[in-house]
């Protein structure tokens, strides 16, 4: 897995989101096939899967929200208070979010970010989309140690962040730092043209060949049970 | 001597707020030499390094590179013959990985293919980093990043490198390795510098520029020795460190 060229990957990944999105909720059966799919190529990339279970926190707040679905939506018609149909939306969403989180999961456990956005260029994504990610890759660790060096500084010198009364100088600290990475944008600028940048970033080098087998592979299987489960409902 | 080739000519300029920066400034590099840039904070001396490759375009005075005119016409020529270093690698390296980094330059001059693969790697080898080939910018140190960063100005052919403050925050040992791989390359070198010793160990020739005008042009040893001359212009040796006169002077 780790080793599969990054556009493989995403193609993959983004075939078997689709799949998952399409499958009709009352298809349990398919579900759990879709889970088995994404646990064993879990398993194949041998990602942990308690990594894998912390990372699928960051869908906690997103599910707390869906749970009041039965409770909130249609007129209830169940015990109580719950509606059938609510719970049906709470269900869907649920476990299309939990797979559908868990394929983006595999793809980011095995991939280097400057690898995907490599994927990207090489799936023909434009490239000012591209080198817009590009960027934002490179320099978030850059700005990610501005904000660490100037919240240093701020403590050294007695700030005690409290709820409320602490806003203000971490506005100003946030404005602080937009204008420090403005300055850099316009230093990066420069550098780029000293040598010869006129508008354009040039392709990415390096040879396109890339065995296109397990995207397939994935695809087709996801596919077939989305099909399956569209046709016997 | 042969023909300069970096060639400025009655130099002036002042910014767009009217702050001015240089007064006509001479100053020339000729082929093989390598040249030390002195002088206090804001006295021009990236005002002029801007110049040399075009990113501020000349106001009033002239300069050439290898004899061709800086003008609009020729920059793309101009930027390839004059590889600028900046003073933070972060600012120069900005693709995702520094194969990549080094590959911008000679991309932009529309190489590709063999060509492309065989100047970087060149490049790479030079400074000594092929091994970081794949890595990101950010897991490499700041030493590793200041050579990526030469590299990625050497896989344009230059004909004269320019650093701008290369020593600034490297450790004494990255710095002393730094200063003999310059040397190595054998190439023309203009080094912006405070760093008054690395000037000394690395370049034959200084320049000394303040509040926007050369004030001196000669020996690095000779002009260092000249305490007086150093004095008035705010360049300090580091402490204990003391130049004995002149030409054969001695530390």
């Amino acid at each position: 897995m780790h080793r599969l060229a990054p556009q493989v990957k995403i193609v993959a990944t983004f075939g078997f989101v689709v799949a998952v999105v399409v499958t009709p909720r009352e298809a349990m059966w398919a579900f759990a096939l879709h889970a088995v799919l994404v646990v064993a190529t879990l398993a194949a990339a041998r990602i942990p899967f308690g990594f894998a279970a912390r990372r699928l926190l960051v869908l906690a707040p997103f599910l707390i929200a869906v749970a009041t679905l039965p409770l909130l939506g249609p007129p209830p018609d169940l015990a109580w208070g719950l509606s059938r149909s609510g719970l049906w939306s709470a269900w869907n969403i649920t476990a299309k979010a939990l797979l559908g989180t868990l394929a983006s999961i595999c793809l980011a456990a095995t991939t280097e970010a400057p690898d995907l956005v490599t994927g990207l260029e090489r799936l023909r994504v434009p490239r000012v989309v591209t080198a817009i990610m590009g960027f934002t890759v490179r320099y978030l660790d850059v700005v990610v140690d501005d904000v660490a060096r100037m919240n240093v500084a701020m403590r050294s010198r007695g700030y005690r962040p409290r709820w409320l009364g602490g806003v203000g100088p971490f506005a100003r600290s946030v404005g602080g730092l937009f204008v420090r990475s403005f300055e850099r944008g316009e230093r990066v600028y420069l550098a780029m043209v000293s040598r010869g940048y006129a508008g354009q970033m040039p392709a990415t080098p390096g040879a396109i060949t890339a065995s296109w087998l397990p995207a397939v592979v994935v695809i087709l299987t996801a596919w077939c049970v989305a099909a399956g489960a569209l046709v016997l409902r | 001597m042969t023909a300069p080739i970096i060639d400025v000519r009655g130099l002036s300029f002042a910014y767009p707020d009217g702050t001015p920066a240089l007064f006509d400034v001479d100053f020339h590099v000729h082929q093989g030499e390598r040249v030390a840039l002195l002088g206090p904070n804001g006295a021009g001396k990236t005002s002029l390094v801007l110049h040399l490759n075009g990113i501020h375009s000349t106001q009033q005075g002239a300069i050439e590179v290898s004899g061709l005119p800086v003008v609009d016409e020729n920059l793309m020529e101009i930027r390839r013959r004059v590889g600028l270093v900046f003073q933070d690698p972060d600012d120069q390296l900005f693709m995702p990985t520094v194969r990549r980094d080094v590959a911008f330059g000679p991309q932009n001059l529309g190489l590709d293919g063999d060509e492309l693969e065989r100047r970087v790697s060149a490049a790479l080898e030079a400074v000594d980093i092929t091994d970081l080939a794949d890595r990101p910018p950010h897991h490499t140190s700041l030493g590793q990043r200041r050579r990526a960063a030469i590299a990625g100005v050497l896989a344009m052919d230059p004909e004269i490198l320019v650093l701008d403050e290369p020593t600034s925050n490297l450790d004494p040992a990255t710095r002393r390795e730094l200063a003999s791989l310059v040397v190595r390359l054998g190439i023309t070198l203009l080094v912006v510098t405070h760093d008054l010793p690395f000037a000394l160990e690395v370049c034959e020739r200084a320049v000394v520029l303040d509040r926007g005008r050369v004030v001196a042009d000669g020996p690095t040893r000779v002009l260092l020795a000249d305490r007086e001359l150093m004095r008035r212009h705010r360049l300090e040796l580091p402490y204990g460190m003391v130049l004995e006169g002149g030409e054969g002077g001695r530390v």
